[in-house]
C-alpha cells in the first residue's frame, strides 16, 4: 500500500491505529497508580477528603505522549518505506549491466555510477549474479556476485570516445551465455550497430534502458578565420535555450596555467548548433592550449588547440623588385598565394624585417648580402629561424658559395646551373623522384605534371647526400637543407615562380611549404598531407575531459590521426610531429550528434531514483524516545522524580554519545606542557604502579641533579594515546600482557624511526642469557618481532651512553645483569689514534633492552622514599645510586644524542684554534 | 520456628546486645558535653557543699557556729550547707512502630534519637546522683551505673504497637518525669496520663520528636499513606492538596500538647531529627533543673 511517498510492507497492521481512541479513553479513566508510603503522620490525615477527585486523571499531554508512542510502534511495525520502488518485482536470473561508457555519459557519470551501484545492490539482495559490459571497452563479462562488481564500479570511468561499430560487434560476441536481464545505461547518442546488439540482448531476456535527461553537448575545435576565433558547440537534442560559458585555458606569460578568456555561447531554442566569435590578440591566441565548456565534465566539452591558432610570421624578401607590372613573373607571387591564407606575411628589405623577428624568412633569388645583413641573418637563424632560399638567375650567376660553402647556403653550387628540355638543350624536362624516407616530405604524392626545366646544381661534397631532402629522377638535388644552430637554411634549387619549373603551380608546393613548417599546419590538412608521418601523443584527454600526460603512449600514424576512429589506440589529445603539433579532438566539425531513440517496447527510465528508505527503525526509535520521556514525565507527575534520578536517567541517555576527542586533547596537553617520561601500560596494575613510581623517582633525580626538569610521569596506552609526545618510553615486559594491535605497531615504528627511545625491561635479570628462554624473554621477542629494530649488540665499553652524564661501566637496576643491548655500532667504526673511544652511531639508539628491573630500583613514593629494597645494606644503596645514574645517562642520551661523542673532535678543534 | 533455634537465638541476642553499648557510649558522649556537677536544691539543708552564712538565731546549737567567720566581726554566723537530696526521674520513651521512621537514609529514626536523648539524660542524672528509672513497674528508679545498662537494655526493645501510649502507672509522688514520643497518636490517652501524673505531684517535660518530613509533608500525587505498623492507611489522589490541612492539624496537635503542659505545670518542646541532639539535651537538662525549684 502506498500513501504519498511512503509505502507499507504490512498495511493491515495500521488497523490497530483504530484502537488508539479506545486506549485513550481507558487510559484517561484510570488514574496513575498510587505510591505506597510509610508515614507516621497518617494518624493526623485520617478523615481528610480530597477536594477534587476529578482533576487527578492522567494529564492530556501525557496521554498524547503515550498515544504517539503507541502510534509510532504500530506504524513502525507496519513496515513503512520511503520512496518504495513500486513496480519492482523481485526478478530472477543473472543481470547484465550494459554501459555505453563514452564521453557523452561523463556529464553525469556519478549519478550513473550511483544508480548502477544501487541496482547491483538490489540484485545482490535478490541473490542474482551480475556482470558489467562497457561498449567502449568490451571485455568478456562473467557473471559474478554483485558485491564484486560493486567494488569495481568506482574504478570504471567513461572513455573519451564513443562506441564504434567494431566495438559493438565485439560486445555482441562476448555476451555471456544463457538468459539474463539487461539494464542498459545509454549515453544518449545513437550508436552504429546498436539495433543488432539490442536484438541480441532481447533474445536473452528483458531489456531496460536508463537514460539521462541531459542532452550531450560537444565543443567543436576552434577555427581561426577572418581574424577571429570561431568556436562552435553542438548538442544532440534541440531543446530549450541554453547558455554556456567557454573558458580558454592557457599559460600566462609566467608559464602558469590559467583561464585566459571566457566566451559566452548560447544555444537558441530549437537549435542544435551554437556559434561564438572572439577576436583575441595574436600573442594571447597563441598561448591557448584548450577550450572547455565550463561546468560540463566530458571529453566532448574540451577542444584542444594546436598550431592552427598561432599563425606564423613569414618575411618575404625578393632579389629584384624592378619589374613592375609583371605580376605573374614576380618571384614572390606564388609564395604570397600559398602562404597568405594561414600565415602573416611581411615584405621588405632584410634589415627591415629582421627586427620583427619573423619565424621564417624567404629569400627569393637573393644572391649577395651585405656583411652586416649576413651577420644578422646568421644570428637570427642560429636562434631558431628558418631561412628558405629560392634559386634564380641571379644566384646562378653569382659567385656565392662557389668555391667555399657560404654559411647561409646548404651546399656549394656549380657555376651557371643547367637547363634541360628547353628549346636549346637536349633531353626532356626532369620530374621529381619519390621522396626518401628521412625526408620531411616523405609520403607526399608527386603529381606527374611537375617538371623542372632549369636549376642550380650542387657541387658533390661529402656532406651532400645528408643534405638532400628532395631530388629529381636523375638524382640531382632539388631541395637541400643544413642546420645552423637551432635553425636551418633550406635551398630550393629552382625559382619561386614558374620560370624554371612548374612546381610553384602545383599543390605539392603548398604541401612542401607546410611540411617545412613555413605555413602553419592543421587548417585544411587532409589525410594525404600526413601520409607517412608518425605523431607522438603529448597529452591526451580522458573521458571526463581531464588532460593527462601521454608520453608513454605509442606514436600514431599520420593518416589515421585525422580520420581514424577514436579508440584505445587513438585517443583524443595533442600530437607532436616534429616541427608541428596537431590536436585530435573528440568531436570534429563534421561529427553528428544524433540522439538515441529506442523502440517503444523498451522501457526507458531516468537516472535519478529516490532512494528506498525503510522507516521502521526510525519510528521504533522515536517510540522508545517517547516512552523514555513518558517515564520521566510520569515520575515527575507522581512525585517520584528526584533531581538525582533525573540526572541519572539523563546521564544514561547521554552516555551513548562519544566524547573521546576532548579527552585525547587533554592527554596531549598534559603530555606536552612539560617534558614527561612515559611508560607503556601493561595491564598488570601492580606493575604499572611500579613503573610509574620508578619514572617518578627518575624524574625527581633528574630534576635535582641535572638541567632536565621533567614533570610527573604519565602512563601511556599504546592503543589510544599518542606516543610521539614522549621522548622516552619505559616498557616493562610481562608474559601475559596483550600484544599491541597493528595500528599500535605502526605508531611504534613511526616513533622509533623518528628518534624516540624505548627501554624494554624483562625484569628477570636476563637469567637465561640473551633473553630467550625465560617467559618474559619469549614475550619480548614476540612483542618486538613486528618492530623496526636495527641490529643490536651489548653496550660496548665506549658507547656514548656510558658517559652522557656520569661515567658508568655497569647498568644495574634491582638486578645486576651485565647484558644490556643497544643498537650495534656500524661495522666500519674505528678507533682513532689517541682517542679513548670510537666515533660510533650518529643517532640515538632506538631501543635499549635489558632485564634489570630498573623501575623497581628507581621507584619512589610521593615523599621520595624508596619503595623497593635493592641489594643489602650500603652496597644496595650504592647499587640504587648506580641505577639512578644509568637512568640519568639514558635520558641524557635520549635528549642530547651523541653530543658527548663529539669529544672525539676536541683535538682537531684545539688544533684549529692554534693551540 | 527458626527464631527459637538456639543458634539464631544466640545470633539475635548478640545482635541485640550489640545495640546498646553503642547507644550507651553515644549517650555518654552526648552527656559529656554538658557541664556537670552535683545539682543542689538551691536551699539550705543536708549536704556537703557550702550554701551560705547566716547570723545565729535563737535555738541554734552553739556547735553550729562557724567560729572562723564569726571571729572577723561582732556577729556570730552559722555556716549552712546546701540541701541535697536525690531525685527520682522516671522516663518514658515511645518504643512503638511509629517511632521507627526516618524520611531520609541520612537521618536517624525518631526512636533512635528519642532513646539517645533519654539515655543521655539518664547518664547525666546518674552522674548527678539521681535515681533514674522507667515509668511503670518494669524498671523502678535506682542509682548507679548498672541502672544505665538496664535502661539501655530496655530502650533496645521495640514495641509492636503502632502508636505508643504514655505509661503512667506506679508513678512515684513528687518525682520528675520525662515523656519522649512523637505524640501523634490519639491525644486522649496522653491527656489522661499527664493529668494522672500531675495529680500525683509529678512534674516533668514532654519532648516531641518529629521527622522533618512530618513537618514539611513534601508529597505529591496519588498516594496511599500507611502507618509504620500498617494498621492505619489513608489514600489520597492529590497528596499535595492535603499539605495545608495536614500542617494545620499538626500545629493544632502541638498547641494542644503545649496547652496541656501549661495546665499541668509540665514543659513542652518539639525536637526534629535533623537538628542536633545536643541542643535538645541541653534543653532537657535545663528544663529538669528549672523544674527542681518549684
Amino acid at each position: 500500500m502506498i500513501i504519498g511517498p511512503i509505502g507499507f510492507a504490512a498495511p493491515w497492521l495500521l488497523l490497530a491505529l483504530l484502537a488508539l481512541p479506545i486506549l485513550w479513553i481507558i487510559l484517561r479513566a484510570v488514574p496513575p497508580a498510587p505510591i505506597r508510603r510509610r508515614f507516621p503522620g497518617v494518624a493526623l490525615l485520617l478523615g481528610l477528603k480530597d477536594d477534587d477527585s476529578v482533576t487527578d486523571r492522567t494529564p492530556w499531554w501525557l496521554l498524547l505522549l503515550r498515544m504517539l508512542a503507541v502510534a509510532a510502534v504500530i506504524i513502525g511495525l507496519a513496515g513503512p518505506v520511503l520512496n518504495p520502488q513500486q513496480d519492482r518485482q523481485p526478478g530472477s536470473g543473472p543481470v547484465l549491466i550494459v554501459m555505453d561508457g563514452g564521453w557523452p555519459g561523463a556529464q553525469d557519470w556519478t549519478s550513473r555510477a550511483e544508480l548502477a551501484d544501487r541496482l547491483l545492490a538490489e540484485a545482490g539482495r535478490e541473490g542474482r549474479p551480475t556482470a558489467i559490459l562497457r561498449l567502449t571497452a568490451p571485455e568478456e563479462a562473467a557473471f559474478q556476485s554483485a558485491d564484486l562488481w560493486r567494488a569495481r564500479i568506482a574504478g570504471l570511468a567513461p572513455q573519451p570516445w564513443t562506441p564504434t561499430a567494431d566495438m559493438i560487434a565485439r560486445a555482441t560476441e562476448v555476451l555471456p551465455e544463457g538468459g539474463f536481464e539487461t539494464l542498459w545505461f545509454t549515453d544518449g547518442l545513437m550508436i552504429d550497430g546498436r539495433d543488432a546488439l539490442l536484438a541480441a540482448l532481447e533474445a536473452r531476456g528483458p531489456v531496460r534502458v536508463f537514460a539521462s535527461g541531459r542532452s550531450p553537448v560537444a565543443l567543436l575545435p576552434a577555427v581561426y578565420q577572418d581574424g577571429a576565433l570561431r568556436l562552435a558547440a553542438r548538442r544532440a537534442e534541440a531543446g530549450a535555450a541554453q547558455d554556456l560559458t567557454i573558458a580558454a585555458h592557457g599559460l600566462d606569460p609566467s608559464g602558469t596555467p590559467r583561464i585566459l578568456a571566457n566566451l559566452p555561447l548560447r544555444f537558441e531554442t530549437g537549435e542544435t548548433e551554437a556559434l561564438t566569435e572572439a577576436s583575441l590578440p595574436a600573442e594571447l591566441r597563441a598561448r591557448i592550449t584548450r577550450f572547455e565548456i565550463e561546468g560540463l565534465r566530458s571529453a566532448g566539452a574540451v577542444a584542444l588547440s594546436d598550431d592552427s591558432l598561432s599563425r606564423r610570421e613569414v618575411a618575404l624578401v625578393a632579389g629584384r623588385e624592378d619589374r613592375e607590372g609583371l605580376e605573374l613573373l614576380s618571384p614572390l607571387h606564388y609564395l604570397r598565394q600559398a602562404l597568405a591564407p594561414n600565415a602573416d606575411l611581411l615584405e621588405g628589405g632584410i634589415s627591415d624585417v629582421l627586427p620583427a623577428n619573423p619565424d621564417v624568412i624567404i629569400l627569393a633569388d637573393v644572391a649577395t648580402l651585405s656583411p652586416s645583413e649576413e651577420e644578422a641573418l646568421l644570428e637570427w637563424t642560429d636562434a631558431g629561424g628558418l631561412l628558405l632560399r629560392f634559386a634564380g638567375p641571379r644566384l646562378a650567376a653569382s659567385e656565392v658559395s662557389r668555391t667555399e660553402e657560404h654559411p647561409l647556403m646548404p651546399v656549394r653550387l656549380r657555376a651557371g646551373g643547367r637547363t634541360v628540355g628547353g628549346a636549346m638543350s637536349w633531353g626532356d624536362p626532369k620530374t621529381l623522384a619519390a621522396f626518401p624516407e628521412d625526408s620531411p616530405f616523405f609520403g607526399l604524392p608527386i603529381p606527374d605534371d611537375v617538371t623542372v626545366t632549369a636549376q642550380v646544381m650542387a657541387q658533390p661534397d661529402p656532406t651532400l647526400a645528408d643534405r638532400v631532402i628532395a631530388q629529381l629522377t636523375d638524382g640531382t638535388p632539388l631541395v637541400t637543407r643544413k642546420p645552423i644552430g637551432q635553425g636551418q637554411v633550406v635551398l630550393i634549387h629552382v625559382t619561386a615562380n614558374a620560370e624554371w619549373s612548374s612546381l610553384p603551380l602545383s599543390g605539392l608546393f603548398v604541401r612542401m611549404l607546410d611540411r617545412l613548417a613555413v605555413s602553419s599546419a592543421g587548417q585544411g590538412m587532409d589525410a594525404a598531407d600526413l601520409e607517412g608521418t608518425t605523431w607522438q601523443p603529448l597529452t591526451v584527454l580522458d573521458g571526463m575531459g581531464r588532460v593527462q600526460d601521454a608520453q608513454t603512449l605509442p606514436g600514431v600514424d599520420g593518416a589515421a590521426l585525422l580520420t581514424g576512429a577514436l579508440g584505445p589506440d587513438l585517443r583524443p589529445g595533442l600530437y607532436d610531429g616534429g616541427e608541428r603539433r596537431l590536436a585530435r579532438n573528440t568531436v570534429s566539425a563534421d561529427s553528428v550528434l544524433q540522439p538515441a531513440s529506442w523502440p517503444s517496447r523498451i522501457p526507458v527510465e531516468g537516472l535519478n531514483r529516490p532512494e528506498e528508505t525503510p522507516l521502521t527503525g526510525w519510528l521504533l526509535a522515536a517510540a522508545l524516545a517517547l516512552l523514555l520521556a513518558d517515564v520521566i514525565a510520569s515520575l515527575a507527575l507522581s512525585g517520584r522524580l528526584m533531581g538525582a534520578r533525573a540526572a541519572v536517567i539523563l546521564l544514561v541517555a547521554m552516555s551513548a554519545l562519544p566524547n573521546d576527542a576532548a579527552a585525547s586533547d587533554d592527554f596531549a596537553i598534559a603530555a606536552t606542557t612539560e617534558l614527561k617520561l612515559g611508560h607503556i601500560v601493561t595491564g598488570d596494575p601492580r606493575l604499572d604502579e611500579t613503573a610509574l613510581a620508578g619514572l617518578r623517582g627518575l624524574s625527581e633525580t633528574l630534576f635535582f641533579r641535572t638541567s632536565v626538569e621533567p614533570g610527573a610521569p604519565m602512563s601511556v596506552n599504546l592503543e589510544t594515546d599518542e606516543i610521539g609526545l614522549f621522548p622516552f618510553l619505559y616498557w616493562p615486559v610481562t608474559p601475559d600482557q596483550p600484544t599491541p594491535s597493528a595500528e599500535a605497531y605502526e605508531k611504534l615504528n613511526r616513533y622509533l624511526r623518528s628518534g624516540g627511545m624505548i627501554l624494554f625491561d624483562t625484569r628477570d635479570a636476563d637469567v637465561a642469557g640473551f633473553g630467550a628462554a625465560s617467559p618474559n624473554g619469549r614475550k619480548l621477542q614476540q612483542l618486538a618481532a613486528p618492530l623496526d629494530i636495527p641490529a643490536l649488540e651489548p653496550i660496548p665499553e665506549d658507547h656514548v651512553i656510558t658517559r652522557t652524564f656520569y661515567l658508568l661501566q655497569d647498568f644495574p637496576g634491582r638486578h645486576t645483569a651485565r647484558d644490556v643491548w643497544v643498537e650495534a655500532a656500524p661495522a666500519d667504526a674505528e678507533q682513532i689514534e689517541g682517542m679513548p673511544f670510537r666515533n660510533l652511531n650518529d643517532g640515538v639508539t632506538p631501543v635499549v633492552i635489558g632485564g634489570n628491573d630498573w623501575a623497581a630500583a628507581w621507584a619512589m613514593d610521593e615523599r621520595g622514599n624508596a619503595l623497593y629494597p635493592v641489594g643489602r645494606g650500603f652496597g644496595g644503596e650504592r647499587q640504587r645510586e648506580l641505577a639512578f645514574r644509568f637512568g640519568v645517562n639514558l635520558v641524557m642520551h635520549v635528549l642530547t644524542g651523541n653530543y658527548k661523542s663529539d669529544q672525539v673532535h676536541v683535538p682537531a678543534l684545539l688544533d684549529r684554534l692554534g693551540q | 520456628m527458626t527464631q527459637t533455634q538456639p543458634l539464631t537465638l544466640r545470633a539475635r541476642a548478640e545482635a541485640e546486645a550489640a545495640r546498646f553499648p553503642p547507644l550507651l557510649a553515644r549517650a555518654e558522649h552526648l552527656a559529656g558535653t554538658v557541664l556537670l556537677g552535683e545539682h543542689g536544691r538551691r536551699r539550705a539543708g543536708q549536704g556537703d557543699d557550702f550554701w551560705q552564712y547566716r547570723p545565729v538565731q535563737q535555738g541554734d546549737p552553739v556547735r553550729m557556729i562557724d567560729w572562723r567567720r564569726s571571729a572577723r566581726g561582732d556577729t556570730q554566723f552559722v555556716r549552712e550547707r546546701e540541701w541535697q537530696i536525690a531525685q527520682s526521674v522516671m522516663l518514658w520513651v515511645d518504643q512503638a512502630a511509629s517511632m521507627r521512621f526516618s524520611s531520609d537514609p541520612n537521618l536517624p529514626e525518631k526512636a533512635d534519637r528519642a532513646r539517645l536523648l533519654a539515655l543521655a539524660i539518664a547518664v547525666l542524672l546518674v552522674r548527678g546522683g539521681e535515681r533514674v528509672g522507667l515509668t511503670g513497674t518494669t524498671l523502678p528508679p535506682r542509682r548507679g551505673n548498672a541502672q544505665l545498662l538496664r535502661l539501655a537494655e530496655m530502650f533496645s526493645r521495640d514495641d509492636d504497637t503502632d502508636y505508643g501510649i504514655p505509661e503512667s502507672r506506679a508513678m512515684i509522688p513528687q518525682a520528675r518525669a520525662m515523656f519522649v514520643s512523637d505524640f501523634l497518636s490519639d491525644i486522649a490517652p496522653i491527656e489522661a496520663a499527664l493529668t494522672k501524673a500531675a495529680d500525683r505531684g509529678v512534674r516533668g517535660l514532654l519532648l516531641q520528636v518529629l521527622d522533618p518530613a512530618e513537618e514539611a509533608f513534601p508529597f505529591q500525587g496519588r498516594t496511599i499513606f500507611q502507618s509504620v505498623g500498617g494498621t492505619l492507611a489513608h489514600e489520597t489522589l492529590k497528596a499535595g492538596d492535603l499539605r495545608g490541612r495536614y500542617l494545620a492539624r499538626l500545629a493544632e496537635r502541638k498547641a494542644a500538647l503545649a496547652d496541656l503542659c501549661a495546665a499541668t505545670g509540665w514543659q513542652y518542646q518539639c525536637h526534629h531529627t535533623d537538628a542536633a541532639a545536643q541542643a535538645a539535651l541541653l534543653w532537657v537538662w535545663r528544663a529538669l533543673e528549672r523544674g527542681a525549684g518549684t
